[in-house]
């Protein structure tokens, strides 16, 4: 698609001249970190998904609030859209740059406040890394849950930003489970308060609305999370299927014979044999599919369900099911799953990473559907998901070097998606929306849904300065793509304009 | 007070809802949203024309292996725990029902949670998607029947405890649980300095606790999990043994200390688990502890602005549940409020939706 700004699809934004927009903001903020020559602008020119690329105008990287209250002061004088970005780890392009635009950078704001091991929480600034968090937590015995496979790398702030979730999720929640407060500086650089240290507030619930709201309502400059204790144990069992769609049904039987796992994942045959070529984890590469099912809790308990999770596994076809014997290959099996992107990535020149949702119930049917569309495209799909609440990840492998092949990879991915809203699910489940999806969000939502989250948008951000063009699309976008393309034989709105 | 009645048919009401909110919009009728009438005394009395949700009703999709129920606003929630209870499933957050009437679209809007809250969290934390009427009488969808879902922003949270103030809630996905394999209740004779101290240390080991409350001298506690742990904690623990029933008694406040011959009014402190109030002429061993500490009941003719100054300090805030209270909820901060007065605006320009129910702009 195309990912640059498009004021006729995406709404008008001004544009400002540089020199002037650099020369205001030293005037007002004096000690604001400003960079803004090519060379140095370059680094911050995408986020994780890198097939996007675009300079921002400035980029700005502050070290206290004060810099931030100003600098969104003066963007918003001026007109100037404000994006920010956290450790530019996000997979849906979130943090992409605009050309006519600051990118604010919060990478400085990296101090735990506090942590208090008989309130169990912690207070952190929203650059701290996601895994320093459980770090600093560990000598109370205590750990913050939401584990994203990045979470060596990305930021709390993202994380609250994107509604995290992780491989832990099934049994602990997303982010938007585990935050129990965000202060927050809106573009009028007013700073509140969402959510509270007890475990509620009055008044609406914005806490769980500025979870996953990309950057869009608001910039998050302080966040306490819930800290849990750390299981007293976890046992993963690694089954092995000659059959993918099996794999699918036995997670099904897993969830319905009343156990909760602390994790429950899949990989097929491309994703095992990449895993294990990179971080040789002992996984089976003959295997058509693996399930990593995790059980933590105390003891007693974790014994019992695994074995009736065994015994599931085994009646659903599992052709061979280990326990990691100790805590090193446990940790080893998991070092497989971790890794599974940058293993895919080094089997091919680029990859794509989806992130679609869908019933349980519909794995199978959903795994099958890729498979063909893979045939159909002729593009290679390696499939590493959260089974067990219906997150799949498939990778397509492309090469972007070859003509035409990334544009071939984006419409696979696109019908992916759409196969996932098919299924009664989503396009996303945890990465976003970003600029990526833009418009396969006119294939979930409908026009009214649509204009909702404008108005939702215009509660907080009138002018439509932080973040645009991402996340939710315009009408006038959506009349020109996504599903507005004959979604289920009918053209809805045919009186909307189509240019 | 509505009369149960049984014999309602499932039914999709869409079309009628649809068309009163239509109209009311046209017109500027304000509506007071009706499920079972039984959480009437949480909030402000409303002002306006009667619009029940009660024909709207029944479960529309409920597959226990997905562990997800949806449910249309009218349906009894007695019903819904019924047919959960059935499968061997539950609502983790235990909403209380205050009176045989309770529906599903009652408790989402207002938002309450029952013991287990502190540990598994509440209503809001099981929503995963919601239809919401808007002002025009459409039918919206957001979030749906799968467990994670982070296209566009989470209207289907936000709605929860909004008390109808931002749109009719038309049906509900919820997440659900299997019912544990095994509970045990036990009381502990201890003081409350005592109690706070040990529900600290406690919190920081993973044992199976799902309740905990704190009153006149003898904590309550609930274990639920495998039966291994169950057994396990219940022995190192000690204590005597709890009627279960103690806990349905606490969430729908038929204990004795809820009596309502009581006229001083009642007042529910929502705090950080481990806060002491400080407040002269209050003494917290009076008070009831349920959650850990985190909400605290209270009878109390003191003051409402010094008390809920005296929650704020803590880090809390302080509802008064005694009906006809001018101002049950703590006031928003004036920031805060203008942003709940700009998405009200936004949502329900003509404020047709429960006006004045949570503060009287809204
Ligand atoms: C190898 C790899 C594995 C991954 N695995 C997972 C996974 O398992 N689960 C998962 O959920 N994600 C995963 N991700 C995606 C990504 O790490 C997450 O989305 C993460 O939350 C992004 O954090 P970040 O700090 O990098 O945010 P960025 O990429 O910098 O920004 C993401 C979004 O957040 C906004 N934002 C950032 N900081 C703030 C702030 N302070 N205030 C307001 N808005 C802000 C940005 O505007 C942008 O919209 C993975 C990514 C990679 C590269």
């Amino acid at each position: 698609m195309n990912i640059h700004y498009d004021a006729r699809l995406d709404g008008d934004l001004p544009r400002r001249d540089k020199a002037e927009v650099l020369a205001d903001l030293q005037r007002a903020a004096p000690g604001l970190t400003l960079l803004h020559r090519e060379e140095d602008l370059r680094p911050f020119e995408c986020d994780g998904l890198s097939a996007y690329r675009i300079l921002p105008m400035l980029v700005a990287l502050p070290q206290d609030l004060e810099q931030v209250a100003t600098l969104l002061g003066r963007c918003r004088a001026l007109g100037v859209p404000v994006v920010t970005r956290g450790a530019g780890t996000g997979l849906s392009g979130g943090a992409l740059p605009l050309e006519q635009g600051v990118l604010l950078v919060m990478s400085r704001f990296d101090r735990i406040l506090e942590v208090d091991p008989d309130a169990r929480t912690a207070r952190v600034q929203p650059g701290v890394r996601n895994l320093a968090i459980s770090e600093a937590a560990a000598p109370f015995g205590l750990y913050y849950a939401p584990d994203p496979s990045s979470q060596i790398a990305c930021s709390i702030g993202g994380n609250v930003a994107e509604n995290a979730g992780g491989v832990h999720c099934l049994k602990y929640g997303l982010t938007v489970h585990n935050v129990m407060r965000v202060e927050m500086l809106t573009l009028e650089g007013e700073r509140v308060t969402l959510g509270s240290e007890a475990l509620d507030a009055p008044g609406f619930d914005l806490l769980a609305l500025i979870n996953g709201s990309e950057g869009m309502l608001g910039v998050v400059t302080e966040i306490t999370v819930k800290l849990l204790p750390k299981p007293e144990t976890a046992k993963v069992l690694m089954a092995s299927f000659d059959d993918v769609e099996k794999a699918g049904h036995a997670v099904g039987d897993i969830i319905a014979a009343g156990i909760v796992p602390g994790g429950l994942e899949m990989m097929d045959n491309l994703a095992i044999r990449a895993a294990e070529d990179f971080i040789r984890a002992g996984y089976p590469v003959e295997a058509e599919a693996i399930l990593l099912c995790e059980l933590d809790g105390v003891e007693a308990d974790v014994d019992e369900d695994c074995d009736r999770a065994r015994r599931v596994m085994e009646a659903a076809g599992a052709i061979d099911v280990r326990q990691a014997r100790d805590e090193a290959e446990r940790a080893l099996f998991w070092a497989g799953r971790k890794n599974a992107f940058p293993a895919v990535g080094r089997m091919s020149p680029d990859y794509y990473c989806m992130d679609g949702t869908i019933p349980r119930r519909a794995l199978p049917r959903v795994l099958k559907t890729i498979a063909e569309l893979s045939e159909e495209f002729g593009l290679r799909v390696a499939n590493v998901f959260h089974a067990g609440d219906g997150n799949m990840h498939p990778l397509i492998l492309f090469d972007a070097n070859r003509e035409g092949e990334l544009e071939k990879a984006e419409e696979l991915g696109g019908r992916i998606l759409e196969a996932c809203v098919d299924a009664g699910g989503s396009i996303t489940g945890e990465h976003g929306v970003g600029r990526e999806k833009i418009n396969q969000m006119c294939v979930q939502f409908q026009p009214d849904e649509l204009t909702t989250f404008h108005r939702v948008k215009a509660a907080f951000d009138p002018e439509g300065l932080l973040n645009p063009g991402k996340n939710i699309p315009t009408l006038a976008r959506c009349a020109e793509f996504g599903a507005m393309h004959v979604h289920r034989g009918q053209l809805p709105h045919p009186d909307l304009p189509r240019f | 007070m509505a009369t149960p009645n049984p014999t309602l048919p499932d039914r999709d009401a869409s079309a009628e809802l649809g068309e009163r909110l239509r109209q009311a919009d046209a017109d500027g009728t304000p509506l007071r949203i009706v499920g079972g009438d039984t959480k009437a005394f949480y909030g402000r009395p409303v002002q306006g024309e009667a619009l029940s949700t009660r024909e709207h009703r029944g479960i529309t999709r409920y597959d226990p292996v997905e562990l997800i129920v949806s449910v249309r606003a009218g349906t009894p929630l007695a019903e819904l725990e019924a047919a959960l209870a059935e499968q061997g499933q539950m609502l983790p957050f235990e909403p209380p029902h205050f009176g045989e009437t309770a529906t599903v679209g009652g408790m989402v809007a207002a938002g309450l949670s029952g013991p287990r809250r502190p540990w598994a969290g509440a209503v809001r934390d099981f929503v995963l998607g919601v239809r919401l009427f808007d002002r025009q009488g459409g039918s919206l969808r957001f979030g749906g029947e799968v467990m994670k879902n982070v296209a566009g922003y989470d209207l289907s949270r936000l709605v929860v405890g909004a008390q109808g103030s931002l749109g009719l809630i038309g049906e509900v996905s919820l997440k659900v649980l299997p019912r544990p394999i095994a509970r045990a209740s036990l009381r502990l004779s201890m003081p409350l300095d005592e109690a706070r101290r040990a529900l600290a240390e406690w919190g920081r080991r993973p044992l199976p606790i799902t309740a905990a409350a704190w009153q006149a001298g003898v904590l309550h506690l609930r274990l639920e999990g495998g039966s291994g742990s169950v057994a396990d904690t219940r022995r190192t623990l000690g204590g005597d043994d709890l009627d279960d029933g103690y806990w349905e008694a606490l969430r729908e406040q038929r204990l004795a200390f809820f009596d309502a011959e009581d006229e001083r009014p009642l007042w529910r402190l929502s705090l950080p688990q481990q806060a002491s109030l400080d407040l002269d002429g209050l003494d917290e061993t009076g008070m009831l502890h349920d959650w850990a500490g985190a909400q605290r009941w209270l009878r109390s003719d003191l003051d409402a602005e010094t008390l809920r100054e005296a929650a704020t300090r803590a880090g809390g805030h302080a509802t008064c549940l005694t009906p006809g209270a001018a101002e049950p909820f703590t006031p928003l901060s004036p920031v805060l409020a203008k942003y709940h007065r700009r998405l009200k605006a936004e949502l329900d320009p003509r404020g047709i939706f429960n006006p004045g129910r949570l503060y009287p702009e809204l």
